[in-house]
């Protein structure tokens, strides 16, 4: 975060091309996620709290984010992450 | 889509059928027996199975490979042209570098930005790349000149210029005086003189002032050098050298969803981690290949999800990901062997020797393949996948 640069706002964010979907999965869900790979929280790949996409998505620290990607080789893929 | 399940790697069924609906889409259009038809499907199964990596692969090890053996055959320092003329990108090796040492700012940081819609046409596109492009002083002038006479520096205008560019000279006058204190400046037809708020003004001062004028900014967006539109299909594009995604997204008629930059870091800031992640992809990509390279994509994704799993971009090297490795033994076998010692041996770290550079140092089985595995068994998962298999 650089004081005094410009932002752009939450809406241009998510129609962003380089933007993919990103969900904040609830209480049951993570659970889900969680026991499906066998890790902890902490073993999720990280993303920042002042993250841009983060703070137009509106995701709270501890949060798990569901990330859907398109891919060049599987079409669409998940990714997880948890905010730091 | 891929799952991993405690360390057996499914295919998703879903991709199986979809490779084999495009083969029954196209089988028809195939002059082939039925025999071979059979054939031709079991093999296309076959091959799609071969492409997973076995549980313990040293997936690393075969991407850093795949990627730095191509990239020696790139040439070292070359340079492509964009849109044809004066825009030129670091290309080949040194971009390489660029993007896995993470440096903050590229050597030549460039933009590509998409106009909307309703502003995509040609005198469009063009006013919004002069609004773009940094104009200083001394590119709208056709000549500064001291009058030692009265004391004062006379700037005259290129009329034309300013015409083309919109500029009023007023503007000018006040873009100035915001920059440089005491003075004041009066427009004279094409002619603007600046005059010191000064007792007594010598001719140092005046030679001085006037390098100061010659930098003042007075329209664009300061750091952008080059703005070139282009037609790319039904699209103006505009090409930039420098790159400020912010300031840019305040122009009108810019399609802020589709303007992109080669600075990661600048792209991390504003749209977020995975954008970055995405435009490490494509710069790699699209730099590789311009050198006749072609790795595969998905070594390409590893390296970018490993780059940016921390939420921040990290280099691949001493100070990025490589140094932050939790064992010592490993971080002391890649590079600064004392340093790394000396601060374990400072502070009493142990190590648990679960990584594969400690146990090749050691002389006990790496774990990684099929030193991964004490007893092998077969799991419920695993007989599920061996029936899948047979099919």
């Amino acid at each position: 975060m650089i004081v005094g640069a410009i932002y752009l706002n939450d809406d241009e964010i998510k129609n962003h091309v380089l933007v993919p979907r990103h969900e904040i999965l609830d209480a049951k869900e993570k659970e889900t996620v969680l026991k499906k790979y066998n890790v902890t929280v902490e073993q999720l790949p990280k993303i920042l709290n002042d993250d841009a996409a983060i703070k137009a998505f509106g995701a709270k620290v501890g949060d798990v984010v569901k990330i859907t990607r398109e891919s060049v080789t599987a079409g669409v893929s998940i990714y997880y992450r948890t905010v730091i | 889509m891929f799952e991993v399940n405690c360390g057996v790697i499914i295919m998703d069924e879903s991709v199986v059928q979809d490779v084999l609906g495009l083969y029954e889409e196209n089988i028809d259009k195939l002059d082939i027996s039925a025999k071979e038809k059979g054939a031709l499907k079991k093999s296309l199964k076959d091959k799609y199975r071969d492409m997973y990596y076995d549980y313990g692969d040293a997936i690393g090890v075969i991407a850093a490979q795949s990627i730095s053996e191509p990239a020696t055959q790139t040439t070292l320092r070359s340079y492509h042209r964009a849109a044809g003329i004066g825009l030129n990108i670091t290309q080949g090796l040194p971009r390489i570098l660029e993007i896995f040492d993470a440096r903050k700012a590229p050597v030549t940081p460039a933009m590509k930005i998409y106009l909307k819609k309703e502003f995509n046409t040609k005198i469009k596109a063009i006013n919004i790349a002069s609004s773009i492009k940094e104009t200083n002083l001394k590119h709208i002038m056709v000549l500064d000149s001291l009058d030692l006479g009265n004391m004062t520096v006379e700037v005259e205008l290129d009329k034309k210029l300013i015409d083309k560019l919109s500029i009023a000279p007023d503007k000018i006058v006040s873009a100035v005086k915001r920059k440089i204190k005491n003075l004041n400046g009066t427009i004279d037809g094409n002619k603007i003189i600046f005059e010191m708020n000064k007792d007594k003004v010598t001719v140092k001062d005046l030679q001085t002032l006037r390098f100061k004028l010659r930098e003042v900014h007075v329209k664009g967006i300061k750091g952008i050098t080059h703005c070139i539109v282009e037609k790319t299909g039904d699209d103006f594009v505009l090409y930039t050298l420098g790159s400020n995604l912010g300031k840019v997204s305040k122009i009108e008629g810019i399609d802020i969803s589709r303007m992109v930059s080669n600075n990661i870091f600048e792209i991390a800031d504003t749209v977020g981690i995975e954008a970055a992640r995405t435009t490490i992809v494509s710069e790699i990509t699209e730099t590789l290949r311009a050198q006749g390279v072609d790795t595969d994509v998905r070594h390409l994704l590893l390296v970018a999800d490993t780059m940016t799993q921390s939420g921040d971009i990290q280099a691949i090297g001493r100070y990025g990901l490589s140094g932050s490795k939790s064992s010592v033994l490993a971080r002391a076998n890649f590079e600064e062997t004392i340093k790394h010692l000396v601060e374990a041996a400072v502070a009493g770290i142990s190590d648990e020797l679960n990584g594969i550079v400690e146990n090749v140092m050691i002389g006990k089985t790496a774990r990684v393949g099929t030193g991964l595995v004490e007893v092998a068994m077969k799991t419920q998962t695993s007989a599920k996948v061996d029936e899948n298999n047979k099919k």
